[in-house]
């Protein structure tokens, strides 16, 4: 598929600020006036701008309205209401928090749900799709949702919780690439079911329908090198959780903190832009590729 | 609870106009139903384009080329105003000019040739259907120099099936798709009859039929064909001639139909000593003769009653004459043409073509086709059933576009004869005005008298040496030394040539070079940077370009444009009346005769003239006979009163539909000229046609009843019954000058080859260039294909088309792949004997093992068509061509032969061998060309073309 | 909008013939050319003359070379546009309702006032049959003409998709899969027509028919009779023919 930067950054920043959401909703940390301000703001800041650049894709933004109706069937629509109410019920706890120095418990577990909600329905937008099998499993929603919590967690300085977390997102991440990579043929989708010519022989894509290119191909066709993935992986395991945990198991201090959320990030984005770059979509297989 | 669907407007305003006109994307020449839409201007637009349903050629439907006609008419290629040259020539650089100076020019440089040396124009057509009036217009100059595009395209198919049985495929005959059991396709990929090949094939695979496509290349036709024989290039003559062996010798052949529809059982010459050895026996009347099995006797071949004995020999003076069939049997039984003797040099192995051979057995006369419907043919006996050999054949330039073309086309028509699949059910059928034998056509015309019409018409079918078009000391009389002893059947010319040897002065030097719509220095030339050096090449002493003008009409900013000095911007073909006349190539289909317009069905926005209109106006200023009204005025005012007015045979105009009897009633076929024919036709749909009665449906050459009806309708003024020519006495008689005999003798270096050559049965050789290249230096066959969705070069400036074929690789056969060690995304360097070129390779399994192949014509010139210069045309597309030389390598006597047929001087694209290797890509495919500078301004960026609100 | 109707009244779609498609991308055109002055927006271009010239097409014909283990390659022309799954994923993804597929007859459509362009719904196809407008910012799809095949301003016998009505080999039938004695119904049953990706669960409309066995070398001792030599050599060939023509009717 192809790494829609706005795409990288909607999921990956959304799913740091309502990470950090849950743990604010669970009170870890609960402060008060200024700070929850700030911390409030961040997560925000994270959630919302994510939230704001997914419609940078889009052909209509001006009808985004229009994906609050449709809930019912769809994981987008879902993550779209469940996203607003997330921010709304978020509001109004973190309103107690810096404006009446009041933590109203149930509100902020409620949002805390709703948060993990949220970065669950992201993940389901991705996980329903059968055509692109790497992400068609379980490992999907469940690296996003522990790279939210652990993220959040780093973010909320909830470092005895952010270090397991992360080794075990970490797990996750190593067991998504390492399923993913053998789940298309898994899955039995080839050439030769997607054309029906299997039984007479060996097929092969001899001329593409426009010698140019055209959505499809830009849009799923995205084809990296291997050697590539396999450093950018590398990569994205030693930012995204070898170095901060490593820095989280030296004494503490805001600059090493600040660098391990840094680190975090980074490594994120690298293996969310994987997650994009490499996803196998069967559209490809009409053109040629897998 | 889902909440209710949408509405949807199932029933939108469609249009609110539709004009029925004819396509021009391509020859086909199909019906087309053109819906206008009034646009927010309040201007007529064309919204969209689908077939006719009605018309006899498309029923409906409509090619990818027919359907993106809108982004043809809206092209931003398309030239706008008269163009004057102010750079050198094949800059580009021009200025707009008004039609009064562009008509003014051209009539100063063409007048004073006229009245000095009307061969000093040379004037030649590409691929357009208004031949007939062209060479009237060019008649009356009176310029020899005339010729259209038929030479470098398809002139061996044409001849040989006008020679041989008086007509061939597309334009002149098609299968019997309704009746065939068994097709063979030989050497197509989309020819000229392009939708009704596509649904016929849909007629036969509905039926469950069997279609065999004899290619080297397995796409399209062939790819859904159900038997493919990959066969090695050039050699088809061989594997049909194996063909005949196998079925002659199982006796698989139609005796009854041999004996009485062919000159099989004509009687030949076989007295060494006479000076007719090899002709036919001829009665006092000259007509020939064959033994009659009711007496033992000599007839005449068509005397009332006569029953040709196909067994029967005349013995004479102490020579025993026998029966062409005789000297067939003789020839073809030998076992040089036993598969084992041919399969390696085929690629076919023996028992394929054995199996081919059982299999047009087995259809042909296992399950004979009866139709009953007495018919009663020229002698007069009456057959009570038409009995038809459902073999359908096919075939165009892949036999044709090579040096021994003329022979394998022959070949070709020989087998479908011997089975008696020719114009029985089943098998071929003509197509109207067709049947006509090369003896019912003109003879070339080439005398000179300036200031006066040339003596009669240019193209014709020689019957022999006599009728050559010779200057007084013997060399060719044409620039394209047409119906010279080095091709003495050039019935279409040699367009190819015309440059190559006007540039050379050899026969002579020409003053203007006039083009209309062929791109001369692109893809319609072999050797395309040579043709561009030689036409802005420069006399050394007066510095005036070799060719000194060169005017051009065209539609579209082509790359011959830059070459040109004064365009003459044509109209699209929605913006022009056009006439697809019986005089010239109609559209005919075998049960019908019909014939076809354009007309304006939009108004051009350019300042622009249809070509034809404007030869009109420059006949009248040049008063050409024939263009000039009695008071020195032009006669017609335009192509249209042309198309109305003009008179070529008595009763018999342009358009046979809706002429008028002498009480002023409609008649079809002959008649006066009607002031309203041009709305009838658009009233009908932009066509007319008239139903071939049913007894005369098949047999047409023999069939009383079609000779009727074709009098009738004024193909002929006499029924014109005639016999296949097995044996070809036109080419006896030039086989006969080739071995020193008779009074008109080729000069010598071309004796030995009219003699090999000219062979009255069909015959094989190897193709000239694997004679005079050394075939292990360069081992593997280049072809190209038209791809079916692009016509030449004009796609390219298609939005649409564009994307489908955008560039071009080479495709190589997995063998070669393997054998040079490619991988994806390699380029090949390709190299002849002539040239090189380096361009983009892909693999191809379904490809004879000795062959790589491209798609035609997709490489364009930077410049050129408003494209952009870092269009993938430019950068990734090539041509061929490149690697073609119009002339063979030289001989040991240092003279070179043009790359053609010697028969017809068919251009031998598809002779090319070359070597390959693999190299990694170039920034660009080479040979690169400096760019040309656009007479037209940029194109737009994006499109999004809905002319309705 | 995005739930699927639990049945649809009819199910209108196509057949595509493999066996006769020459691969001429007539209808891709034909398509293009209805669609871009038709529903919706039109299909636009971009780059149109330029380097990487790029539009949208509802309909693309592919082609695929096919190398069985013996025997000479083959190639298979491949036509593709929407199959109006039965169980269309591109629908239930929808966030706005804008895809749906029609309760009446099957047909699965964009509206295109609806529609947000998040493409989801070309994520969720397997098929690609969904492509983004560049210039509208919609998605857009086969409609299967449905401002053709009911549409009272046309003849009748045009009442059928601009693709069909324009495929010169009569590779494409349009009809009814729910009616049993449809010609398309009988075509899929008569030569085994079958379904692209049946593991995704889908369910398409359209149907494919196969391409029949090509290059049976057909048992030679079958054809063997039909070229049993009359004679070995010239000689002999005027013998049979002496023999032959005697006893032809009306014969010496
Ligand atoms: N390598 C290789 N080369 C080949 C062939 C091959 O098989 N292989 N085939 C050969 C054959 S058979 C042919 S016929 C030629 C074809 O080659 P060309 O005859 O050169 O064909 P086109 O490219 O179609 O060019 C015709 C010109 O007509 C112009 N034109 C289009 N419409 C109009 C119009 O309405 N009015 C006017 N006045 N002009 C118009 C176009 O813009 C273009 O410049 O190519 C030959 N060249
Ligand atoms: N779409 C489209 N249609 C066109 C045209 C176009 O440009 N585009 N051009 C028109 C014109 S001008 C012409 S002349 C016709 C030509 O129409 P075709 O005769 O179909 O011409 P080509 O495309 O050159 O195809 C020649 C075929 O012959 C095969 N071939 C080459 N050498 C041999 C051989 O030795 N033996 C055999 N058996 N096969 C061989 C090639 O593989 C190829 O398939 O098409 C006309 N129709
Ligand atoms: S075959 Fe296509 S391009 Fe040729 S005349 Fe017919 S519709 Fe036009
Ligand atoms: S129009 Fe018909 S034959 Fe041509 S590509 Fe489409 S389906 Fe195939
Ligand atoms: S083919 Fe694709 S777009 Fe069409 S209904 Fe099926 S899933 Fe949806
Ligand atoms: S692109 Fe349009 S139709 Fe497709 S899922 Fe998004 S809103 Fe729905
Ligand atoms: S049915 Fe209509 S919209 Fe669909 S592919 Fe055919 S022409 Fe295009
Ligand atoms: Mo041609």
């Amino acid at each position: 598929m192809h790494p829609a930067r706005s795409v990288i950054i909607f999921t990956t920043l959304s799913g740091l600020g309502f990470g950090l959401l849950v743990w604010l909703g669970l009170g870890m940390p609960s402060p008060k006036g200024l700070v929850a301000f700030v911390f409030f703001t961040i997560a925000y800041l994270l959630a919302a701008g994510g939230l704001v650049a997914s419609t940078f894709h889009l052909g209509h933004p001006e009808r985004a309205l229009r994906a609050f109706t449709q809930w019912r069937t769809s994981w987008l629509s879902r993550e779209a209401v469940i996203s607003v109410a997330t921010l709304l019920v978020m509001a109004a706890y973190g309103a107690g928090l810096v404006f009446w120095d009041t933590r109203i418990v149930w509100l902020g577990w409620l949002g805390a749900a709703l948060s993990l909600a949220t970065v669950l329905a992201t993940s389901m937008i991705y996980a329903q799709l059968k055509t692109v099998p790497r992400w068609n499993h379980w490992t999907t929603p469940a690296l996003f949702l522990a790279l939210s919590v652990a993220g959040g967690a780093l973010l909320a300085g909830q470092l005895r919780f952010a270090l397991p977390l992360l080794a075990v997102a970490g797990g996750v991440q190593v067991v998504a690439w390492m399923t993913g990579d053998k789940r298309f043929r898994g899955r039995g989708t080839s050439v030769a079911t997607a054309t029906g010519l299997g039984g007479m022989g060996d097929i092969r894509a001899f001329e593409p329908p426009h010698t140019g290119t055209n959505y499809l191909m830009r849009e799923m066709v995205h084809v990296i090198g291997r050697k590539h993935a396999s450093r950018l992986r590398m990569l994205s395991l030693l930012l995204g959780y070898g170095l901060p945990i490593a820095l989280m198991m030296l004494p503490f201090n805001h600059w090493l903190a600040l660098l391990a959320v840094i680190a975090h990030i980074t490594g994120v984005f690298a293996s969310r832009w994987l997650f994009f770059a490499e996803a196998e979509h069967v559209v490809g297989l009409y053109y040629g590729r897998k | 609870m889902a909440s209710p669907e949408p509405v949807v407007d199932t029933s939108p305003h469609v249009s609110d106009e539709v004009r029925k006109t004819t396509c021009y994307m391509c020859a086909c020449r199909c019906g087309i139903n053109v819906h206008l839409k009034e646009d927010a201007d309040g201007q007529k637009r064309v919204a969209y384009i689908e077939g006719n349903r009605d018309h006899p050629v498309n029923k409906g439907v409509l090619c990818a080329k027919g359907s993106a006609g809108i982004m043809q008419v809206n092209a931003p290629s398309r030239l706008r105003a008269p163009l004057r040259r102010v750079g050198p020539r094949g800059s580009g650089e021009f200025v707009e000019i008004s039609w009064d100076e562009a008509l003014k020019t051209a009539t100063e440089w063409l007048a004073p040739l006229r009245e000095k040396a009307p061969e000093k124009l040379a004037f030649f057509t590409g691929r357009d259907q208004s031949q007939s009036f062209t060479s009237l217009w060019a008649q009356a100059f009176g310029t020899p120099n005339y010729a259209a595009h038929g030479g470098f395209c398809s002139v061996n198919m044409a001849a040989a099936g006008i020679y041989t049985m008086g007509g061939a495929f597309w334009e002149f005959g098609q299968p019997d798709w309704d009746h065939a059991k068994l097709f063979l396709l030989f050497g197509v990929a989309e020819d000229h009859d392009s939708n009704p090949i596509k649904m016929g094939i849909g007629k036969l695979k509905k039926r469950g039929a069997k279609v065999v496509g004899i290619n080297p290349i397995r796409t399209g036709y062939n790819a859904v064909a159900d038997d493919w024989y990959g066969i090695t290039p050039g050699t088809d003559g061989l594997l049909i001639l194996s063909l005949i062996h196998c079925l002659m010798k199982a006796g698989r052949v139609d005796l009854p139909y041999l004996a009485q529809f062919t000159n099989a059982s004509c009687i030949v010459n076989e007295d060494p000593s006479s000076p007719q050895h090899g002709l036919l026996l001829r009665d006092e009347q000259g007509k020939p003769q064959v033994v009659d099995g009711r007496t033992g006797r000599l007839a005449a071949w068509d005397a009332a009653g006569v029953e040709p004995d196909l067994g029967a020999t005349y013995r004479h003076g102490g020579v025993t004459h026998r029966p062409v069939f005789h000297l067939m049997a003789d020839r073809y039984l030998d076992p040089a043409y036993a598969p084992e003797a041919v399969a390696e040099r085929t690629g076919i192995s023996a028992d394929r073509i054995r199996q081919l051979a059982a299999e047009i057995a087995r259809a042909a006369f296992d399950t004979p086709l009866e139709i009953d419907r007495p018919w009663i043919d020229f002698r007069g006996k009456t057959h009570d059933k038409m009995i038809g050999r459902p073999v359908a054949m096919h075939a165009m330039r892949g036999i044709s576009a090579h040096s021994n073309g003329f022979q394998t086309a022959r070949a070709l028509h020989t087998l479908q004869i011997l089975i008696g699949a020719v114009e029985t059910p089943g098998g071929m059928r003509f197509k109207p005005p067709y049947p006509k034998p090369s003896t019912a056509h003109p003879k070339p015309h080439c005398k000179v008298t300036p200031g006066h019409p040339l003596n009669g018409p240019h193209l014709g079918y020689p019957q022999g040496p006599e009728d050559l078009c010779l200057s007084d000391t013997g060399g060719p009389a044409r620039i394209d030394k047409a119906f010279s002893w080095e091709n003495p059947l050039s019935a279409h010319g040699l367009m190819h040539m015309v440059i190559s040897n006007a540039h050379a002065g050899d026969p002579y030097r020409i003053d203007t070079l006039f083009l209309y719509m062929a791109n001369m220095s692109w893809n319609s030339s072999m050797n395309t940077s040579g043709t561009m050096k030689m036409l802005t090449d420069t006399d050394p002493v007066s510095g005036d370009y070799v060719i000194p003008r060169i005017i051009y009409s065209d539609a579209y900013s082509s790359e011959m444009v830059a070459y040109a000095d004064l365009i003459l911007p044509d109209t699209t073909y929605l913006e022009r009346h056009d006439c697809i006349s019986l005089l010239d190539r109609p559209i005919c289909e075998a049960d019908a005769a019909a014939d076809a317009i354009r007309w304006p069905v939009i108004e051009p926005d350019r300042d622009v003239r249809g070509f034809q209109s404007v030869l009109c106006d420059l006949g009248g200023r040049l008063g050409l006979p024939g263009f000039v009204a009695e008071d020195g005025s032009a006669k017609y005012a335009d192509y249209a009163d042309y198309i109305t007015n003009h008179i070529r045979r008595p009763g018999i105009g342009p358009l046979a539909g809706w002429r008028k009897d002498k009480d002023g009633k409609d008649q079809s076929g002959r008649g006066t000229a009607n002031p309203d024919q041009l709305r009838r036709y658009i009233d009908n749909g932009g066509f007319w046609s008239e139903h071939v009665p049913d007894g005369a449906a098949y047999y047409k050459p023999f069939n009383r009843a079609y000779q009727d009806w074709a009098v009738k309708l004024g193909f002929y003024d006499s029924p014109q019954p005639y016999i296949f020519q097995l044996y070809s006495e036109p080419l006896r008689r030039f086989q006969m000058a080739g071995q020193g005999k008779g009074t008109h003798l080729p000069p010598d270096h071309l004796a030995e080859r009219l003699a090999s050559t000219m062979d009255p049965l069909p015959i094989w050789y190897p193709p000239f260039e694997d004679s005079s290249v050394d075939t292990r230096d360069f081992p593997i066959h280049a072809l190209t294909q038209r791809p079916m969705a692009m016509y030449h070069s004009w796609g390219s400036q298609n939005a649409w088309l564009r994307q489908i074929h955008g560039m071009n690789p080479l495709y190589v056969s997995s063998r070669i792949w393997n054998d040079k060690g490619f991988s994806d995304g390699d380029w090949a360097r390709v190299t002849s004997a002539h040239g090189e070129i380096t361009v983009p390779a892909v693999e191809m399994a379904a490809l004879n093992d000795h062959t790589v192949w491209t798609w035609n014509a997709i490489g364009k010139r930077r410049g050129a068509w408003a494209l952009d210069p870092a269009a993938p045309e430019a950068t990734k597309g090539f041509l061929l061509n490149h690697l073609i030389h119009e002339l063979l390598p030289p001989k040991g006597d240092g003279m070179r032969w043009t790359n053609s047929d010697p028969i017809t001087g068919q251009a031998a694209w598809f002779d090319l061998r070359v070597r390959i290797e693999r190299c990694d890509p170039p920034a660009a495919s080479q040979p690169a060309h400096a760019p040309i500078q656009s007479p037209v301004p940029a194109a737009p960026k994006s499109l999004r073309w809905k002319v309705g609100k | 909008m995005t739930a699927l109707p639990p049945t649809t009244d009819r199910k209108l779609g196509l057949v595509i013939d493999l066996d006769t498609c020459v691969g001429c991308h007539a209808c891709v055109v034909a398509c293009k050319g209805w669609n871009t002055e038709n529903y919706g927006a039109p299909l636009s271009d971009q780059d149109a003359y330029g380097g990487a010239p790029s539009g949208t097409f509802l309909n693309r014909v592919h082609s695929y070379e096919v190398r069985p283990t013996t025997g000479t390659a083959k190639l298979v022309h491949f036509p593709k546009s929407c199959l109006h799954c039965d169980d269309a994923p591109c629908v239930t993804v929808c966030p706005t309702g804008a895809s749906y597929k029609r309760s009446a007859d099957g047909i699965v459509l964009v509206n295109e006032d609806a529609c947000i362009g998040c493409g989801l719904c070309a994520w969720a196809c397997p098929y690609g049959a969904r492509e983004m407008d560049a210039d509208a910012g919609v998605m857009k799809k086969c409609t299967l003409c449905v401002d053709r095949i009911y549409n009272e301003n046309l003849p009748e016998v045009d009442r059928e998709p601009a693709c069909v009505r324009t495929c010169p080999a009569g590779a494409r039938h349009f009809g009814d899969f729910a009616d049993p004695d449809s010609n398309v119904s009988r075509l899929t049953e008569e030569r085994g027509g079958f379904d692209l990706m049946p593991e995704l669960g889908t369910k398409p409309v359209n149907k494919y028919l196969p391409p029949r066995e090509r290059d049976r070398s057909e048992d030679i001792d079958i054809l063997a009779p039909y070229l049993e030599p009359v004679t070995e050599d010239a000689n002999g060939f005027l013998g049979w023919l002496e023999r032959t023509l005697s006893k032809l009717p009306g014969g010496r």
